[in-house]
């Protein structure tokens, strides 16, 4: 069983407040692995330390045993990583087509072409129906991304986001502000596209989190407090106290 | 059963196409007038330069305030390589030596992209104009290459005629000119069909995510203004070749500031946009500037009022409307846009009347005190043309803002029946 | 020695009216985000109506009547225009500053036509202030620095020792906060582009009079107050003081010196003759060089050095 992604003692300080303080976190390939924790705990920065967005004060993170420590965003997705956006982040102006080809063009080997013409890329265009229609927005095809509802911005996040094909995903809080009809589609959308995939989710929904988890991390002010399957973190005393804060005697 | 394709676009862009091209050809033998074939040559070489600064803008989203650098050193390649052929150091026909500048201008676009698209935004627009100053300073630094006060100067009449073509009458040049300008337009826009101008779009809505899906940004924009340099660099081997004189000015912030003006007023947005401007920006500067001293002020006030109330340019006005026309409520807008119409041309009246009279009592107050305009002539420094004019601009504004609430009005009913029409 | 002294001097007197403009167009550019290209217009017009106001009424009146007046335009092109173009981003607030100094100049050529004015520096102030070596340094000089020290201490103060100071500080860095706690940011805004107009207004009437007040003066010193900035590290007050020091000294003195690469190669015992490859290039004297060799720094800054010399925003 290989590792996908390994964090190693992994720290990250903005000026004097350390908000990742030694990070250890091993995550087997074809693991579907949730991060919860409180607010404020560091959660959606330790995503940006593994995608490049922040570069790290102190440790490592490898990639498939290869360090992707320092390493820009696009070099890192490159090497076969990707996520997606606690805010919304797509391009609002491109209809959500070519939002989706946008995503794929580099993975399919198009790289700076300026020769090669857009509608004539069978696989590129093949492959972006293929997405679309995966993420259920076939008939918002050629709207632009910026007037979809929010769920269905949502959905064509993590559409760009798992359409180059990356092996490991990052999604940050997916169903965020979504009702329980969306979040289901959602998290069946989220099953589907994860299949033989790694997956590193960070939740808030517990429905979300018990459901699709192999694994889950809590990540309390920094630091890993627990990390195992579902059922014992739920009966896990620290991380009980973390939520619900201990009880008055 | 094989799947039939309907595409009906592709016909609409062949009449497009194939129409812009044939009122170019076709303009200079309806048109003709002395100083036509003159301001058709500047707008077809200014369409090449202003969709080649489209490029960076409207689809890279990174302002420029240096592009001229690429069109006049590509400028004054072309003009040492013309006289190189007359000397007869090495012959290429004059009709490819636009290629000449091309070629400088992406060689320069590689030499000063790297460093200046390594930033976005307001840091690469002031690099991008430190690099013009530094290129306009050079110029007097090396007079061998840049001809220091006078320039080069050249003759475009040499060598064999082929087909009976020297491009000694201004009229050969234009058409030069159209067959360049037709060829660099189709280039430019099969560019917005490729995988790297679209991915320019990105990069330009979303740096950020551009990198996420794996494309380095500095990359593509470096790219893309190469290929911008390139484009420049032809519209400035036309001009050597339409002027035959090369000098400081081709590099210079003036026709910087220029493209920059005509490519913003005709629309950043759309590809025809740069077209639209071009083509206004070149008629009022000759039309407005035979007509008085003042046409840069006018300009100025144009670009800004533009930049305030329409900063999608002309084009972005004419696209607005048709979904409008198609709705069929066209008929709602004449009124309140006559009313502007009307109310217009009296505020413009005391603006170009106050205008007109302060240039000429600050130039000539003292030794030609009378003018005359809009044939009545009077004396510039009495107070009552002051006057009236004044009241002329003031009474225009205040009758005009009620000409424009009413735009509004309309403009707001239009869309309420538009979204009403789509939700039924 | 002698040459040294009185271009340090120069060096100083005009670096430190760079940092007047420079100053003024940091902080505007860290509060709002917005580079203004118009700020070395706002440095001309204040010239300009120094020279006017002087002609009816004299010097002394202008140098407190100008920079109100710059800065009252300041605030109402900030009202009228950056707050209208703010929703639609940074490049649109830039073309917008940037045809403003477009039409400024024409506004100018429109008034008092396209030559330059002779706007004098006052009698009161003629002559030498002392004498170095044998050269005598004018008095002019020595006021033009002291009025810029003055006036930079003067902001010095005002920004940390007073309430208002304070709330344009907390607001350089966090508008959106600030405004949250009750304060009318809009018209701190005002006030603080109103206040680097009046600053480069104050600069354009100490300088307008030492250098040479035409149409041209903003377009001329315009972009070396971008190179300023960007050497110093956008965003960066104590940056910029350096860099338009170093700006200041670099254009002084290259101006001066005709030192070629020629005159190099001879100490090193190598003869350039006209046949020697890139010819005119070894020819050239500092002084020809020296309008570039801002912009050279600035590109070479760019290059190995990208966030200037103290920079701490990006653009």
């Amino acid at each position: 069983m290989s590792v996908a992604i390994e964090l190693k003692g992994v720290t990250k300080s903005f000026g004097n407040t350390a908000i990742i303080r030694g990070v250890d976190l091993a995550v087997p390939r074809g693991e579907r692995h949730a991060i919860i924790g409180p607010n404020g705990a560091g959660k959606s920065t330790l995503f940006n330390l593994i995608s490049g967005r922040y570069a790290v004060s102190q440790g490592s993170i490898l990639l498939n045993g290869e360090s992707i420590t320092g390493l820009k965003p696009f070099e890192i997705n490159r090497r076969g990583l990707s996520r997606s956006f606690q805010v919304t982040n797509i391009f609002q102006r491109m209809s959500v087509f070519e939002n989706i080809r946008c995503a794929v063009l580099w993975s399919l080997g198009y790289k700076y072409s300026f020769w090669h013409r857009l509608g004539g890329l069978k696989d590129a265009n093949q492959r972006a129906e293929e997405v679309m229609e995966s993420i259920g927005l076939k008939r918002r095809r050629d709207t632009p991304a910026g007037v979809l509802s929010y769920a269905e911005q949502r959905a064509l996040e993590i559409g760009v986001t798992i359409a180059g094909g990356a092996e490991v995903i990052l999604l940050d809080e997916p169903t965020a502000g979504m009702s329980r009809t969306e979040t289901a589609d959602a998290v069946e959308l989220i099953r589907n596209v994860s299949q033989g995939k790694t997956l590193i989710m960070v939740e808030h929904d517990m429905g979300v989190v018990f459901d699709l988890a192999d694994r889950i991390s809590v990540l309390v002010y920094g630091e890993i407090i627990a990390c195992d399957a579902p059922q014992n973190i739920r009966r896990n005393q620290a991380v009980q106290e973390a939520y619900l804060g201990t009880e008055a005697h | 059963m094989a799947k039939l394709k309907y595409r009906p676009i592709n016909l609409g862009r062949w009449i497009v196409w194939g129409g812009t091209a044939l009122v170019m050809i076709m303009l200079p033998l309806i048109l003709t007038a002395g100083f036509t074939l003159t301001l058709l040559s500047q707008i077809g070489i200014g369409i090449i330069f202003a969709l080649s600064y489209n490029m960076l803008l409207g689809q890279g989203g990174m302002l420029s305030f240096g592009h001229a650098v690429y069109a006049g050193l590509g400028a004054y390649f072309t003009v040492h390589a013309l006289n190189l052929i007359g000397k007869g150091s090495f012959t290429i026909p004059v009709t490819l030596l636009p290629l000449v500048g091309g070629a400088a201008g992406l060689v320069f676009g590689v030499i000063f992209g790297y460093v200046t698209t390594k930033k976005s935004g307001t840091t690469f627009a002031m690099i991008s104009l430190g690099i013009g100053e530094m290129v306009f300073s050079c110029s007097l630094m090396f007079p061998e290459f840049f001809g220091g006060e006078g320039g080069i100067t050249t003759n475009r009449v040499i060598g064999q005629p082929f087909l009976g073509i020297t491009y000694g009458p201004a009229i050969q040049v234009y058409y030069l000119i159209v067959a360049w300008a037709l060829a660099c337009m189709a280039a430019m826009f099969a560019w917005t069909q490729t995988p790297l101008g679209r991915m320019a779009n990105a990069v330009r809505d979303n740096p950020e995510r551009a990198e996420f899906v794996g494309y380095d940004t500095h990359m593509v924009r470096f790219l893309t203004l190469v290929l911008s340099g390139f484009f420049a660099g032809i519209a400035g081997g036309l001009t050597c070749l339409n002027y035959e004189i090369v000098t400081a000015e081709n590099v210079g912030a003036l026709r910087s500031a220029g493209v920059l003006f005509a490519t913003f007023i005709g629309g950043a947005g759309f590809f025809f946009g740069p077209i639209i401007g071009s083509i206004v920006f070149y008629t009022m500067v000759t039309a407005v500037g035979t007509l008085t001293k003042a046409w840069a002020f006018y300009l100025g006030l144009l670009f800004l009022v533009m930049v305030l109330y329409a900063p999608g340019g002309f084009a972005s006005l004419m696209v607005m409307h048709v979904p409008v026309i198609r709705a069929r409520l066209m008929r709602r807008l004449w009124l309140p846009y006559a009313a502007c119409v009307v109310t217009g041309m009296v505020l413009l009246t005391g603006l170009m009347s106050l205008v007109e009279i302060a240039y000429h009592y600050s130039l000539e107050a003292n030794t030609a005190p009378e003018m005359t305009l809009f044939d009545f002539t009077f004396n510039v420094t009495d107070a009552t043309p002051w006057t009236v004019a004044t009241g002329l601009l003031v009474g225009g504004f205040i009758i005009s803002r009620f000409a424009w609430k009413a735009v509004g009005r309309a403009w707001a009913d239009i869309v309420h029946v538009m979204q009403e029409k789509g939700a039924a | 020695m002698e040459f040294f002294l009185i271009s340090m001097l120069n060096s100083l007197s005009y670096g430190l009216l760079l940092f007047m403009l420079s100053s003024g167009l940091t902080i505007i550019f860290s509060m709002m985000g917005v580079l203004n290209f118009a700020h070395a217009s706002f440095y001309m017009i204040g010239a300009y109506f120094a020279y006017q106001i002087s002609t009816y009424i004299g010097f002394w009146p202008a140098l407190a009547l100008a920079p109100l007046l710059v800065g009252a335009v300041g605030m109402a092109v900030e009202r009228y225009g950056l707050r209208t173009v703010h929703k639609y981003g940074h490049v649109a607030e830039l073309l917008f500053t940037f045809g403003l100094a477009y039409l400024i100049e024409e506004t100018v050529h429109l008034i008092w036509g396209r030559a330059s004015v002779p706007y004098k520096v006052p009698p009161s102030l003629e002559g030498a202030a002392f004498t170095l070596f044998s050269t005598d340094y004018p008095i002019y000089r020595v006021f033009m620095m002291a009025v810029s020290v003055s006036m930079l201490i003067g902001i010095y103060l005002a920004l940390t020792r007073s309430r208002i100071g304070l709330v344009i500080q907390a607001a350089l860095t966090h508008p959106q906060t600030v405004e949250a706690l009750g304060h009318n940011v809009p018209r701190v805004f005002m006030l603080v582009f109103g206040g680097g107009s009046a600053l480069a207004g104050l600069a354009g009437v100490i300088g307008g009079n030492a250098f040479i007040t035409e149409p041209n003066m903003a377009a001329a010193v315009g972009p070396i107050v971008f190179v300023v900035v960007v050497v110093g590290g956008m965003g960066s007050l104590a940056g910029a003081f350096l860099a338009s020091l170093l700006i200041g000294v670099l254009q002084t003195f290259s101006v001066a010196l005709d030192y070629s690469f020629v005159d190099l190669f001879s100490r090193l015992g190598i003869t350039v003759g006209p046949h020697t490859p890139l010819a005119p290039l070894w020819d050239l004297t500092i002084s020809q060089t020296a309008p570039v060799l801002p912009y050279l720094l600035m590109v070479l800054m760019l290059i190995f050095r990208p966030k200037g010399i103290m920079g701490t925003r990006e653009g």
